[in-house]
């Protein structure tokens, strides 16, 4: 056995479930994806997965993705904040409310976004009188939709390890003479910053991929609101299975590359803490 | 004194921009939903929700919901169990395995499973021959509903294993504990919070995933439409009100759902303070 | 340690197996259902048929399916229970291919079927398994509009002026898109443009397009729900669905030059072999060109193919515009000029030429 000797018994046993399950619902069929694309020559894959058309799919999916998980960092960090720090009436509503886009179908979050943001719904009519903006159908819809996707994962993430750091330090800070915007730069934000990154990078992955909500306030027009995974679902109705899993498998490789990118950004991260201490 | 006044300013403007995004992004839709949910009246919303084939799929939705539940715990468990309590090679591709299916656009999610167990695949005349369906039918809507709430009990469990450490576990094992007892007797009692935590995460995901069942579902009325296809299903017959009512389920589901979640926090929180 | 390998080892093999009873439980389940119908049927027997078709066909199928349970209950003594299946015609057809259990295909178009018979589900020569090249009732595209035409909106032409915002799903992706597509080649042609000049045409029509929405359905609710665009080029059943839904609020407008649709119904033989079920198939289908189906066609929109039920239901007026549904049911509009798929060289041809990847339809959206 590969492992060092621990002497804590079991190691087999959840060795076989954790492989079992993995292998069955994650690796297998990962697999068949990695074959099927292998029915293409490379070359034909390199030029099915770089065709203008795709290309522009994965820049709009990966720019609308960027921008609402920015978005996302900054409402996120203000929501754990104040669920953190501050005391007021409705913060229990606004704690357990949070995960709601976890549970709300993404097809109803869509259809729902969709009917509120048209020129001629509640919210879009506003826009669209005052500022002349449309937001369903073009990618500011797309991005709203994203938003609500991927808001609880930056909450989440920032929240626990907020709650964690010590109010001590700040006020120790204070009394050295630190003014609030100084201590938040160099007394909390280095300690959230793994947790900011890991929600980022979470949200940011998830609503690459995103499917449900944004196919129905997309407007799917090729070259401006056709998003990567419409492409793929586009490549099926065409019948041609290969150009499907190509572009899948590049999706696939964009989400390991964003978790590595993760990994790695912790190990830095989490080294110049300890470092510094 | 200085501190105090700037924090005040702060705290309402923090709090009135909070109120104002949820407001727009989370409050608004599901208004929105309970409203034309009732446009046709109650007596209209009763006759949506009580619709035989509305019945059909919210079945089908807490079937495929509470096995991907137990499959998950399952496997939560015992790779938070793994990866905290032991040193091997590969754990670091491991556990990115474990998170890849949350970063995994759905689309994919489903279409891994037509290309393994589809009648292309090698699998296919396998099962066939045993007369087992996986895609089209319940099995396969169950495997999406699992990867796409994969992770989500393991990544509860890993962080709290993490902190408690081995010490309790090794002294359990040298007295001469076998590992049921070990982690009936030690672990478990750490973990009941965040376990449950995870499991109602998980519910709550697992009721409302589209896109990956949608691929693998063959649309099926009666048979293998699960709410949310259902709902897609009466929103492009024209039948508005009616969506918006089998969507008011999934949302009453969502809310019972985090409800659980303040209780679940709140106990776990009391238990923590009596502890210290 | 060893104890411990055994156990997982049986952990693993447990887990299989509650894979493989999961797969036969759903199977088992359909059995279960089947038994309790037993007792409201008749005779003793219930057939399970499963019927995968296209999106604007669910009111269709949902008044044809009683109508035919009740026929063969009365012709042959026995309970047809019908479950339905509805999504754009192309990932219809894809899904059968795949494994989707359908004993008949009821599809927006001939390629779409093709896909399933390339796939070795359906023998070949289904287009003259049923009359008619296997189309029971037909269909043509026009153009929906606001109330009052306030875009003046008459014809192909007008579709590529810039005031305009046009609604049309992706051919790509819906078949009634591609007959849409096709039908709109054909008026540039009856023009006497050259093909670069249909092909900038075509590119005008579709820069005019606000949402290009995956199937048919999406594309209707985006104009008449949602209120984008000027213009919903829509299959004739769909935009007069809209009428009977929305009275006074929309107007449907008959283009001088239209194309006659044929969606193409087939029995999936190898998956009726498996289930038995190739007599019912059958006879659900070619039921489909009976008096009383027919008129059941009509009533949902589509255009029946049995000609004296069809002059039955043929408009009076000459009129290209029409406000609403005839208080008479008249509604057929004749006065259309229809190509077919054949003038654009058949399904393969069409798709190869139009809608493969790098064809015309790719060509138009290349900047």
């Amino acid at each position: 056995m590969k492992s060092r000797r621990s002497v804590i018994p079991g190691f087999g046993i959840s060795m076989g479930i954790t492989i079992t399950i993995l292998s069955i619902v994650v690796l297998i069929p990962l697999c068949s994806l990695v074959v099927f694309s292998a029915k293409l020559s490379f070359s034909e894959f390199v030029y099915t997965v770089t065709r203008p058309r795709i290309l522009s799919g994965y820049f709009v999916s990966i720019s609308t993705a960027f921008i609402a998980s920015v978005i996302n960092v900054f409402m996120g960090l203000i929501l754990a904040w104040i669920l953190v720090r501050y005391d007021f009436k409705g913060k229990r509503f606004i704690d357990g409310i949070i995960e709601l886009p976890f549970a709300l179908p993404t097809a109803v979050a869509g259809i729902s976004l969709t009917h509120l943001t048209t020129t001629n719904g509640w919210v879009g009519q506003i826009f669209y009188n005052l500022f002349g903006i449309k937001i369903a159908y073009t990618r500011i819809g797309i991005t709203v939709a994203l938003v609500f996707i991927g808001i609880p994962f930056v909450v989440r993430s920032v929240q626990p390890v907020l709650e964690k750091i010590d109010i001590q330090y700040e006020e120790a800070a204070f009394i050295l003479g630190a003014d609030a915007k100084t201590t938040f730069r160099r007394v909390i934000f280095p300690e959230i910053l793994p947790a900011i990154i890991s929600g980022f990078t979470l949200a940011f992955a998830r609503s690459i991929g995103e499917y449900g909500s944004v196919v129905f306030i997309a407007g799917n027009t090729p070259y401006e609101t056709e998003i990567a995974p419409l492409l793929i679902m586009s490549e099926l109705q065409e019948y041609d299975y290969s150009a499907a899993t190509s572009i899948a498998l590049v999706m696939l490789l964009i989400a390991i590359v964003i978790l590595s990118i993760n990994a790695l950004a912790q190990s830095i991260v989490s080294k110049r803490v300890n470092g510094k201490a | 004194m200085n501190l105090r006044r700037e924090n005040k300013v702060l705290k309402y403007t923090l709090i009135t921009i909070s109120f104002i995004f949820l407001g727009v992004f989370l409050i608004l839709p599901l208004i929105y939903i309970v409203i034309t949910a009732l446009k046709d009246g109650i007596a209209g919303y009763i006759n949506a929700v009580s619709d035989e084939y509305a019945i059909k799929a919210a079945l089908l939705t807490i079937e495929a919901t509470v096995i991907a539940v137990i499959v998950n715990t399952i496997f939560g468990i015992a790779a938070a169990w793994l990866i905290t309590k032991y040193a091997f090679k590969g754990k670091k591709v491991l556990s990115t395995f474990i998170d890849l299916p949350v970063t995994v656009s759905p689309i994919i999610a489903g279409l891994i499973y037509v290309l393994t167990f589809g009648r292309q695949s090698s699998l296919y005349p396998i099962l066939d021959s045993y007369g087992i369906q996986i895609i089209f039918a319940v099995p396969g809507i169950v495997l999406a509903t699992i990867f796409v709430t994969f992770p989500f009990i393991s990544r509860e469990l890993i962080p709290v294993l993490t902190a408690q450490g081995t010490d309790e576990e090794e002294a359990a094992a040298i007295m001469g504990a076998g590992t049921a007892t070990i982690f009936r007797k030690v672990t478990f009692p750490h973990i009941k919070w965040a376990l449950l935590y995870g499991i109602v995460l998980c519910t709550a995901r697992a009721m409302g995933e589209f896109g990956a069942v949608s691929v693998l579902s063959g649309h099926l009325r009666g048979k293998t439409n699960t709410l949310p296809l259902y709902i897609e299903l009466l929103y492009q017959g024209y039948d508005f009100t009616g969506a918006f009512a089998a969507s008011s389920i999934l949302v009453v589901l969502a809310i019972v759902v985090l409800i659980l979640r303040l209780v679940i926090e709140k106990r776990g929180q009391k238990e923590l303070d009596l502890n210290k | 340690m060893k104890k411990n390998k055994i156990l997982s080892l049986a952990i693993v093999a447990a887990l299989s197996a509650s894979l493989v009873a999961c797969g036969n439980s759903s199977s088992g389940s359909s059995v279960a259902e089947g038994t309790d119908e037993i007792k409201a049927a008749n005779s003793g027997e219930v057939i399970e048929l499963t019927n995968v078709s296209y999106d604007p066909t669910r009111e269709l199928y949902a008044a044809y399916n009683e109508v035919f349970a009740k026929h063969y209950q009365e012709e042959f003594g026995q309970t047809v229970e019908v479950t339905q299946s509805h999504g754009g015609s192309g990932k219809q057809a894809l899904e059968v291919a795949n494994g989707l259990e359908a004993d008949v295909v009821t599809l927006a178009l001939e390629g779409d079927v093709q896909v399933v018979a390339d796939a070795g589900l359906i023998d070949d020569g289904f287009t003259s398994e049923f009359d008619l090249d296997s189309s029971p009732y037909t269909s043509t595209i026009v153009f929906l509009v606001r109330s009052g035409n306030p875009k003046n909106i008459y014809d192909w032409n007008d579709l590529i002026r810039e005031d305009v915002g046009v609604i049309t799903p992706n051919p790509k992706t819906s078949g009634g898109a591609m007959w849409n597509y096709l039908a709109a080649w054909y008026y540039f042609e009856q023009q006497g443009q050259s093909e670069d000049e249909i092909l900038d045409s075509i590119k005008k029509l579709y820069a005019n397009v606000v949402v290009l929405d995956s199937g048919a359905r999406g594309a209707t609710t985006s104009f008449v729900e949602n209120k984008q665009g000027d213009v919903l080029i829509a299959w004739e059943n769909e935009a007069f669905l809209s009428l009977q839904e929305y009275p006074g609020e929309y107007e449907i407008v008959v283009p001088s030059v239209s194309i006659l649709c044929q969606p193409t119904v087939a029995v999936v033989d190898e998956v009726a072999a498996k289930h038995g079920t190739a007599d019912v198939a059958k006879e659900y289908l070619s039921y489909l060109y009976s008096d009383e189906a027919q008129e059941i066609e009509a009533k949902n929109f589509y255009r029946p193919s049995t000609k004296a039920i069809y002059d039955k239901y043929v408009f009076s007026s000459d009129s290209n515009t029409i406000t609403e549904v005839p208080a008479d049911g008249k509604w057929i509009n004749d006065n259309v000029n229809l190509t077919d798929i054949n003038h654009f060289g058949g399904w393969a041809e069409a798709r190869a030429t139009h809608f493969a990847d790098g064809a015309n339809f790719d060509s138009i959206y290349e900047q």
